[in-house]
């Protein structure tokens, strides 16, 4: 059964489904949006796997995302549904689609910027907050995280923001806030 | 029946026990971290290594027996990292010496084709938030005030003695360890010099070092984490949500 071959017009319905499921913790997202959601592969006339990968590996959300995938395909005349979780390749933030990104603007938290090549970044001296040596308040994590250049705020748009916390309310956030209109705000950090 | 332990085994266990045990130390700080941003990050990079761990095991067997049914002298990992969380400082100086080894590690073991290669892709990513994090607090605590620069000395060299066992070769990973050891070496050294700290000039292995957790020989604190972890899942056997 299980062949390479390009997906049938059912699988590519399914999976049309299954990406349409929204994200537990970010609703305004779409697992197609996040973009993980991998493929579906039929296994029979009414039985489907799903692959799907995690954004971080201890994603608690991931448990609620295979059960909601299981419940729409069931719903769609699926009877048997498996939804196996892959690594690799492993999901980076640049999978998120620009939809997605401006999804995720419009609800107050800063898209992940794309990512730049790694590389050694200069280490710079930790403050309370994150200023770069030029006094410029950049966004980069100094260091061996990736992701440099401003992160405009989601609210006022300006690029004057700073870095509170490399961890926010979820593993994949950080906490910043704006200099402009002084809201603090969630980041979508890159990885 | 210990030589029969087939070998991918043996290093699921012992990378899947580093990120376990590290994990529930890190967890031990909810509640009582110093400021509310730290008890979120603390959290969080607990949670990254659960989720590490719970890979790991699961390539060796039965993630909830292994995790809460092993009696201590089961455990292979790093003696560092059940190390008791003592003040913030040394916490700090734990995840420095730690995530530079696991960083550098999974570096390696991503850039292989072998069976952690997946895992260790995913995970070197979120441990270069887990580096970074630590970094900017050994940089702002060592080259802060006269108190802090001193806590941050003296977990520095009260965890010293435990990083030569880091790079014991473990069976099943095809690691280039004395180049890891100079790599982590390195960038400790340089980290620790950019804080005004000295890099500790005791010993890291050897007699009066530390050093058996990848052979099932632990400290005296974890037994005692391994009580309170272990003990819901033994007291209420097939407990769940």
């Amino acid at each position: 059964m299980v062949t390479a071959t390009a997906a049938t017009p059912l699988e590519s319905e399914l999976l049309r489904l299954a990406g349409s499921v929204p994200d537990p913790e970010l609703p305004v997202l779409t697992l197609l949006e996040l973009g993980v959601v991998r493929s579906v592969h039929l296994r029979g006339a009414d039985a489907v796997e799903v692959e799907m990968t995690p954004t971080y590996t201890g994603c608690p959300a991931i448990e609620a995302m295979s059960l909601d995938i299981e419940r729409v395909l069931r719903e769609h005349g699926m009877r048997e549904v498996t939804v196996r979780t892959v690594l690799s390749p492993a999901w980076s933030t640049d999978d998120i689609t620009d939809e997605g990104r401006r999804k995720l603007r419009e609800f107050g938290i800063a898209p992940p910027r794309v990512r730049a090549a790694s590389g050694p970044v200069p280490l710079e001296l930790g403050a309370t907050r994150t200023l770069a040596a030029d006094g410029e308040r950049t966004a980069a994590p100094a260091g061996h995280a990736p992701g440099s250049g401003p992160v405009p705020c989601p609210h006022c748009g300006s690029d004057d923001t700073e870095l509170l916390s490399r961890f926010s309310s979820t593993a994949c956030k950080a906490l910043r806030r704006c200099l402009a209109c002084r809201e603090p705000f969630d980041h979508f950090k890159e990885v | 029946m210990t030589a029969t332990v087939p070998v991918p085994t043996t290093a699921a266990l012992a990378l899947g026990d580093d990120a376990l045990v590290l994990s529930h130390r890190l967890g031990e700080w909810a509640g009582h971290a110093p400021v509310l941003e730290e008890e979120v990050a603390l959290a969080n990079i607990a949670l990254d290594l659960l989720g590490q761990a719970r890979v790991l095991l699961s390539m060796a067997g039965d993630e909830d027996e292994l995790a809460f049914l092993r009696e201590e002298r089961a455990f292979t990992n790093l003696q560092l990292v059940e190390q008791p969380n003592g003040d913030f400082a040394h916490t700090i100086a734990r995840q420095l010496y730690f995530s530079t080894y696991q960083h550098l590690l999974y570096a390696e073991l991503a850039r292989g084709d072998g069976r952690f290669a997946p895992l260790a892709a995913k995970a070197v990513k979120e441990v270069a938030y887990h580096r970074d994090h630590a970094e900017q607090w050994t940089l702002r605590l060592g080259d802060g005030t006269d108190v802090s620069h001193e806590r941050m000395r003296r977990a520095c060299e009260a965890l010293w003695r435990f990083t030569g066992e880091m790079f014991q070769p473990v069976r099943g990973l095809d690691v280039d360890w004395p180049g890891l050891e100079a790599a982590w070496l390195d960038a400790v050294s340089d980290v620790l010099r950019r804080a005004t700290l000295t890099v500790p000039e005791g010993p890291r292995s050897g007699a009066w070092a530390a050093g058996a957790g990848r052979q099932g020989l632990h400290t005296e604190p974890f037994g005692r984490m391994l009580a309170e972890m272990q003990h819901l899942h033994r007291s209420h056997p097939g407990a769940s949500w």
